[in-house]
């Protein structure tokens, strides 16, 4: 067998650790804290919610800026009905909800007969829905997909973003040590 | 007390697969009998205290026994007990017990159902499946303990098992799953077997063959239960998402669907002998890989288990022990492969060789595209997920010269085909028959759904069509050159039915994608008891609404009647239940099954603020979905197929030639 040939089967093991180096470097950088696939960066992390206005998901005709969503500490939960993870989390929103905790929705490039119908199925964790079919508060926001869970503070300052399915775990561990008065 | 006994015996499986991964293979080395014959002993041990460990577990959930923590965290008093049976394997630890149990199951079958062994090989075999084996029960020990228990707040009652998997094809679906990766290992290790004893004539492929059928089969059904899973159990009528995990069990499958046909090539002309190897260290790799990805938390996935880093780093580690291991060993030991027959052009061996080309690139598809947004977050390069689109987009143009030449295969011969010319009128006969069926298919299919033709459901319906005319048109072909139709059938070899009957699965599932794809039409409405709606030929009538008490849930169920041309075909009782434990709400859909079309409702929300004539409105979902049980009823042909081919006489004979 040619040199070249005997090289050549070596190539497997090589791709395999190229790819371990990667997946050891996430692992790494998921331990120290560094990333979290639920969590990424947010560039509006300590700045307030970009300018928007919005109609409401039940109602058409009321237009929503971001001061109407100062006033307590609250999430924003970004949904859509075709997000086979918001189904899963729809849950524990709603036993959020009973806790008393504020949770404004953004139902994302969603359809607007189809959103209320699975709020009236599932049950309605929302104080109000911002209905952004375009997508356009999401493009503004950096929305990677849904779900995605943004922590808003009293003064409407964003201080986490999650992504992905909002649980207990993420609640005790994340959210609750920020320290805001729920 | 039971759960420590079941703790206790699984840390009693730890000595006991260390021994079976080193004495055996000591043996061999080194020629001792004795050590090789420990091997069969030291299996048929781990895989008893496994048993028992399994059924502690086992126990403790249909006990109730919520001092486990296990237990409090994915069960509940109420749930049936075929639930509370499913919840020992509806979370990480259990499944993981389960995993290695299966694992256990299938060394125990290597260890007595292959006496004809030569003894060496055996143990070699053995012992690669015991360091498996060490792996997963150090892994279960240090980082997944499912008996851990709850000593000091106790707690009345369970969390209750996740609503969306009380349900019977998730009992099935993970098991199925487990038993095909699983089964992979048992090819792994023949292969490493091979590679270590430097004895890689096609003889280890002879004894992989049949280990491989079953793992791919089961690994097949497990994939398809899945896939119906989602189906009916979602509400919203789809049956693959593309989601990673999906993928992750999509790559095995592909990996062994080229090693079903790379090893049949080995075997029987003892070519491509160095790729068969290497693809045999892949699709188990591949199932590892998988499980990695499943339960490190390194992605996001409906899928994903509650994720813990360390466990990720441990599965790592061993994931670079046993895949990187076994790829050096093998890029080490693979120039002493020597494949010995040449082939001409017109060859099954060319025929098998781009099967194996187009699935290798189908793997890559799914492999860049599952781990590519993972690669590109890792080294900062931003954030992107790869949908199905991108998939899709990559899949057709593969699946459709494979429909091609699937058709073509059954009439190559080994090394080379001289009497190809007596093939053509059958070739011609089937794409006749195919360009036939097309055309009135294609119409008939437009004019029953949406009165426009689609030139993709006619090439759908030309290439399944052609792949099924041409298998079954070369059976009759093979049968009738015997002295008589009759006589001829039963002449055929197992094996040869196997493929026949696997080839006419793939062509039924290319059909049910193809047309379902193209063909379901969905209708949102509101109704109130007593209204109707139409979809396509069907028309729905609401005619009641009541409510019942499940278990552990309340439940509003809606009666439809459906009628096609005023005759009446189904009564159809969706479902929504309403989860005490989770408060969850989820959607039982309600279908009609049929081979050309499924009726499918879902029922939706009450709307109140719609009662209009005193009686309250509902959302309802109504789908019509041509074909879609064919993507089913292929895979169970596929599986069907693979499995036969296992009970082949040639298998048999040679056990007992040697015994």
């Amino acid at each position: 067998m040619s040199k070249t040939a005997r090289v050549k089967l070596f190539i497997p093991v090589l791709v395999f650790v190229v790819l371990s180096a990667v997946f050891f470097h996430l692992e790494n950088r998921i331990i120290t804290g560094d990333y979290d696939p639920s969590t990424l960066p947010s560039a509006l992390v300590g700045k307030s919610l970009p300018e928007f206005s919005l109609t409401t998901l039940a109602d058409a005709n009321t237009e929503i800026t971001a001061i109407d969503l100062n006033g307590r500490p609250a999430l924003l939960n970004v949904w859509a009905t075709w997000c086979v993870s918001c189904r899963v989390e729809h849950g524990y929103l709603n036993s959020l909800a009973d806790k008393g905790v504020t949770i404004f929705g953004l139902n994302y490039k969603d359809d607007r007969e189809q959103a209320t119908r699975w709020l009236s199925r599932l049950g309605n964790p929302y104080k109000l829905n911002l209905f952004d079919v375009d997508g356009k508060l999401g493009l503004n926001m950096g929305v990677y997909g849904a779900p995605e869970t943004y922590v808003l503070d009293a003064q409407g300052i964003i201080r986490y973003r999650h992504v992905g399915v909002m649980d207990a775990k993420v609640w005790r561990s994340r959210v609750l040590p920020l320290g805001l008065d729920w | 007390m039971i759960p420590e006994i079941g703790h206790f015996a699984l840390l009693l499986c730890l000595p006991i697969a260390i021994f079976l991964a080193c004495l055996p293979l000591l043996g061999a080395q080194t020629d001792r009998v004795l050590f090789m014959r420990a091997g069969p002993l030291l299996a048929l041990g781990q895989w008893l205290f496994l048993l028992v460990s399994f059924i502690c577990l086992t126990i403790a959930f249909l006990s109730d026994d919520f001092t486990v923590k296990l237990v409090t965290m994915h069960s509940n008093s109420a749930l049936p007990w075929y639930f509370k049976f499913s919840a020992v394997w509806g979370n990480h630890e259990g499944s993981l017990l389960l995993w290695v149990f299966i694992l256990a199951s299938w060394t125990l079958a290597v260890a007595f159902a292959s006496q004809s062994l030569p003894m060496d090989m055996r143990a070699r075999v053995l012992s690669v499946l015991g360091m498996i084996s060490i792996g997963f029960i150090l892994f279960i020990i240090f980082t997944s303990n499912p008996f851990e228990r709850l000593l000091l707040n106790l707690v009345s009652d369970g969390n209750d098992l996740n609503p969306l998997l009380q349900d019977i094809g998730l009992i099935m679906h993970p098991p199925m799953l487990y038993v095909g990766y699983v089964g992979f290992s048992v090819a792994f290790a023949f292969a490493i077997a091979a590679l270590i004893s430097g004895n890689l004539d096609a003889a280890w492929a002879r004894w992989s063959r049949p280990w491989t059928n079953v793992a791919w089969a089961f690994l097949t059904v497990g994939i398809a239960l899945g896939s119906w899973w989602a189906y009916y159990e979602l509400g919203w009528g789809g049956w693959w998402f593309w989601d990673p995990v999906e993928n992750a069990s999509l790559m095995p499958w592909l990996a062994g669907t080229a090693l079903v046909h790379s090893l049949a090539a080995t075997e029987k002309r003892g070519v491509f002998r160095s790729w068969t190897v290497l693809l045999a260290l892949l699709a188990f790799s591949l199932s590892l890989l998988g499980t990695f990805l499943v339960r490190s938390g390194i992605l996001v996935s409906v899928h994903a288990f509650a994720s813990d880093p360390t466990r990720g780093l441990f599965i790592l580690a061993f994931l670079v022990l046993v895949v990187g291991g076994s790829l050096l060993l093998y890029a080490i030991k693979a120039p002493a492969i020597r494949s010995a027959a040449k082939f001409s052009l017109l060859s099954r061996e060319t025929f098998l060789l781009l099967n194996n080309i187009i699935l290798a690139i189908a793997l890559a598809v799914v492999l860049l595209g599952t781990l590519f947004p993972l690669i590109s977050s890792a080294l900062d390069l931003g954030s992107y997920s790869v949908g199905p689109p991108y998939f899709n987009a990559m899949f057709v143009p593969l699946a459709l010269p494979m429909l091609v030449l699937m058709g073509f295969a059954p009439f190559i011969n080994w090394k080379r085909s001289t009497k190809i010319i007596q093939a053509v009128p059958i070739w011609l006969c089937s794409v006749a028959i195919a360009l036939l069926t097309a055309i009135f298919g294609a119409l008939a299919l437009a004019k029953q759904y949406d009165q426009s033709f689609h030139f993709m459901a006619f090439v759908t319906i030309l290439l399944s069509t052609w792949l099924l005319a041409a298998t079954l048109l070369h059976l009759w072909s093979k049968a009738k050159n015997q002295q008589g139709f009759s006589a001829g059938i039963k002449k055929l070899s197992i094996s040869y039915w196997g493929m026949v009957i696997a080839h006419s699965g793939i062509a039924i599932t290319a059909l049910g994608i193809g047309l379902t794809s193209i063909y379901a039409q969905q209708k949102d409405v509101r109704m109130v008891v007593g209204d109707e709606v139409s979809v396509s030929a069907y028309r729905y009538q609401l005619t009641s609404i009541d409510t019942f008490e499940g278990p552990n849930y309340s439940g509003t169920r809606g009666n439809i009647s459906v009628y096609k041309n005023d005759a009446f075909v189904a009564t159809l009782q969706p479902e929504k239940r309403f989860y005490y434990a989770a408060r969850n709400v989820m959607t039982e859909a309600a279908i009609d099954a049929g081979l050309t079309r499924d009726l499918y409702v879902a029922l939706g929300e009450y709307l109140e603020e719609g009662a209009d004539s005193g009686e309250g409105a509902w959302a309802v979902r109504v789908h019509v979905k041509p074909f879609v049980r064919c993507i089913w009823l292929g895979a169970i042909f596929m599986a069907a197929g693979g499995l036969l081919a296992v009970f082949d006489k040639r298998y048999r004979q040679r056990d007992t030639a040697n015994v």
